[in-house]
């Protein structure tokens, strides 16, 4: 299968790889530009666990087709922290949000997205967000608790 | 999410000095977690890395007459085909690890497949892709064979032979036998005193454990004629030393890395990929992986057993269940796996948390062509709790008392002997069920209330009553264990799942005067045996007990009614003593 150039953005970061046509985001990212944050679950848009998020939108990335993403924004949970970590992925390790930790950074991923479009979400709100992402431990209350955490201490911070 | 402590509860039996439990802490690899940096064993990339995928079988069951690889061996990208004939010892049992049960299961099979999505070959190719097509490019000739998927089907007579190891169905036990029996006092003679008979029928399907981090395994060569192998596997020491056996190599030479691990819940532990990895990076020379796609998590990983039960009670019409008996079947698919531990822990679990003074259970573990089952959260539990809280309900409509009334009537006290003949200490089912009641404002009454796990145990029903055995006989009250000789084998489960509770040393060994200590040197579990999971499969019997002295009493137990609590305690338990016991 012909191999054809492709470029974008992965977390503000230019990259220039060659993929097949048929090669999806996820085995991309994991496979040719070797950041491993994005998790293969299912590998059929099922699970969550390789979610990124492309020009501010959340997408699955295993069944994404890489040559989608030419020339625009790629976040992925590598994106997310610098020196200092996400207030999100505090909120989840003080909070036990996190048990085996292979949904987690989909999961962070989504739980950022919403906070960025909706500041304010009720509880509804969250569930519908990460509804997305499967976590076979926690049961997803500690998630959604650390996720309203994060947003009641963004508010109080802008006000 | 907040933890309610009842510290009122037993307060006197607790040292309180415990510093982590009921605050909050962090995980110590949670940040790994978080930030995406967790080892998972897919997260290792190695140069030249090759990839396996699998030929399944299309059908329940079929014998395999040819197998024409001539295609795929052309096809782009392919490396290597691994047949049974490849693997060094293509066929073993998980459990051999501990001796218990035969090989019966190949990692690759050869002459025929007994469930569908069961491996025939496993290609080695340049990529995924590579190997998948030339998965679907191999002939294999099957001549299929008649199947059976139900457990009570498989155990008619003339069923098809589904595992040849043992050809009617039913895994052996210890023994030989072909279940696994639990006698405690006469059902028969308990039945017939009954006020109400109440049958059951309960099912459980199987049940797939779907941790989103699939199975799998990379594995490659060492410098140092080791191979290293990063796993997914929950039972890091126990799938090396399958491999080691599969592959007839010492496990010395084998270095597994691992412990991060995507979600188990019991279905990490049988070793599907690691040992082919293994075996395809010593036939290449390069680094190989191996992972289960989703498709091939839901239908090939082993799931927890389907179960089906029929329980019987005897009940007395003030509520007392007077003789309980079980008959059980494990749908342990085609091979054993697991699955026979399961049916020896659920013996163990038997009659539910109740002290019933009549209890008869017989459990088969069942060979069906449906994928094999595993270890899957509480199995051998979770479907017997099922069926026996579904018959609690039943029975306490059927003397006209309240669900929990019913079960606080039954519920073990302190000091009760169970019917696997070990005596309850620490019981709490009592103050569980009135906290629950208090939560959920069910009206429970003053005398229930007042019930409690520490009063009325004991005593009368810490008596092992005259137990009546298949062939006619019976056991003499008081019989704790049989010599190994002249005992019907698998007539006391030889399980460990109650820890001795107490640190007190045997001095006495009369059964007549039912000390908690004398339970516990005989029961002692294997030190072999505490490597794995909770509880002993161990095969080696503590030394057998001198019979009873001809006068012991005829115990045909029979509990007082719960209202009216005998006044004398029983033997007393430290109730965290399991923890640790400093005080002694």
């Amino acid at each position: 299968m012909a191999q054809l150039p492709l470029q974008f953005r992965l977390n503000g970061s230019d990259v220039a790889v060659f993929a097949d046509e048929a090669d999806n985001l996820l085995s991309v990212l994991r496979g040719k530009v070797g950041d491993l944050t994005p998790k293969f679950g299912c590998g059929q848009g099922g699970c969550g666990a390789c979610m990124v998020s492309v020009d501010g939108k959340t997408v699955l990335s295993c069944v994404t087709l890489a040559q989608n993403v030419q020339g625009r924004d790629v976040e992925s949970l590598a994106g997310l922290s610098g020196e200092q970590l996400d207030p999100l992925q505090t909120a989840f390790m003080d909070g036990f949000a996190a048990q085996c930790g292979y949904c987690t950074p989909g999961m962070i991923v989504a739980a950022r997205a919403l906070l960025r479009r909706n500041p304010n979400p009720d509880r509804d709100d969250i569930v519908e967000a990460i509804s997305d992402n499967l976590c076979r431990c926690t049961g997803y209350e500690p998630i959604i608790d650390a996720i309203q955490l994060v947003a009641a201490q963004e508010r109080g911070t802008r006000a | 999410m907040s933890v309610e402590f009842r510290k009122d509860l037993f307060a006197d039996e607790r040292d309180d000095d415990l510093n982590e439990v009921g605050k909050p802490t962090r995980r110590q690899d949670i940040l790994g977690h978080v930030t995406g940096r967790s080892p998972f064993f897919d997260d290792h990339r190695f140069d030249g890395m090759l990839h396996i995928r699998c030929v399944r079988s299309p059908y329940h069951h079929a014998r395999i007459r040819n197998i024409d690889t001539s295609r795929a061996e052309t096809m782009p990208g392919v490396v290597r085909i691994m047949r049974g004939a490849d693997v060094p010892v293509n066929l073993n049992t998980l459990l051999s690890l501990l001796d218990f049960g035969k090989d019966d299961e190949p990692v690759l099979a050869v002459d025929k497949v007994a469930y569908k999505g069961e491996p025939v070959l496993a290609i080695i190719a340049e990529s995924e892709a590579q190997a998948h097509d030339a998965v679907n490019a191999v002939r294999v000739d099957y001549e299929e064979l008649p199947h059976v998927l139900d457990v009570e089907e498989a155990i008619k007579p003339g069923a098809p032979s589904v595992n040849l190891t043992y050809p009617n169905n039913k895994f052996e036990f210890y023994g030989g036998t072909d279940k696994q029996k639990l006698r405690f006092g006469d059902v028969e003679t308990g039945f017939a005193r009954a006020d109400y008979i109440v049958e059951g029928r309960y099912q459980m399907a199987p049940i797939e454990q779907a941790p989103i981090e699939p199975n799998g395994a990379i594995a490659l060569p060492e410098t140092n004629d080791r191979w290293a192998c990063y796993t997914s596997t929950q039972g890091l020491f126990f799938t090396l030393g399958t491999a080691a056996k599969l592959l007839d190599v010492s496990s010395s030479r084998l270095h597994f890395i691992g412990g991060t691990v995507g979600g188990g819940f019991g279905g990490k532990v049988d070793g599907l990929c690691e040992p082919l990895a293994i075996l395809g990076a010593m036939l290449t020379g390069r680094p190989v992986r191996y992972v289960l796609d989703r498709a091939e998590e839901m239908q090939v990983s082993a799931p927890r057993s389907a179960e089906v039960w029929y329980i019987k009670d005897g009940l007395a019409s003030d509520g007392r269940i007077i003789a309980r008996q079980f008959t059980g079947y494990f749908d342990s698919g085609a091979y054993t796996r697991l699955t026979s531990y399961g049916v020896v822990k659920c013996t163990g679990h038997l009659p539910g948390p109740y002290t019933i003074p009549n209890v008869q259970s017989d459990l088969y573990c069942v060979y069906t062509n449906r994928t094999p089952a595993t270890a899957m959260r509480g199995f051998g539990v979770t479907g017997a709790d099922f069926a026996i809280e579904r018959h609690m309900d039943k029975g306490a409509r059927a003397v006209g008392m309240g669900p929990l009334e019913f079960r606080l009537i039954n519920a073990y006290r302190d000091g009760d002997m169970k019917a696997h003949r070990r005596l309850a200490g620490n019981c709490a089912l009592i103050e569980s069920i009135q906290a629950a009641a208090a939560r959920a404002n069910y009206p429970l009454t003053s005398e229930y209330m007042q019930m409690s796990s520490s009063q009325g145990g004991g005593g009368e029903r810490a008596q092992i009553p005259a137990t009546r055995l298949q062939d006619g006989s019976e056991l003499p009250a008081g019989t704790r264990r049989i010599a190994a000789a002249d005992h019907a084998p698998g007539l006391i489960p030889q399980v460990g799942v109650d820890v001795p509770v107490s640190g007190k040393p045997s001095t006495s060994a009369t059964p007549a005067a039912p000390a908690p200590a004398q339970a516990q040197t005989q029961f002692a579990a294997s030190p072999a045996m505490r490597g794995y999971g909770a509880s002993s499969l161990g095969q080696s019997a503590p030394p057998p007990a001198p019979p009873p002295p001809a006068a012991t009493p005829a115990a045909e137990a029979s509990p007082p009614p719960a209202a009216k609590p005998q006044g004398s305690p029983g033997p007393r338990y430290s109730r965290y003593s399991k923890i640790g016991n400093r005080r002694r």
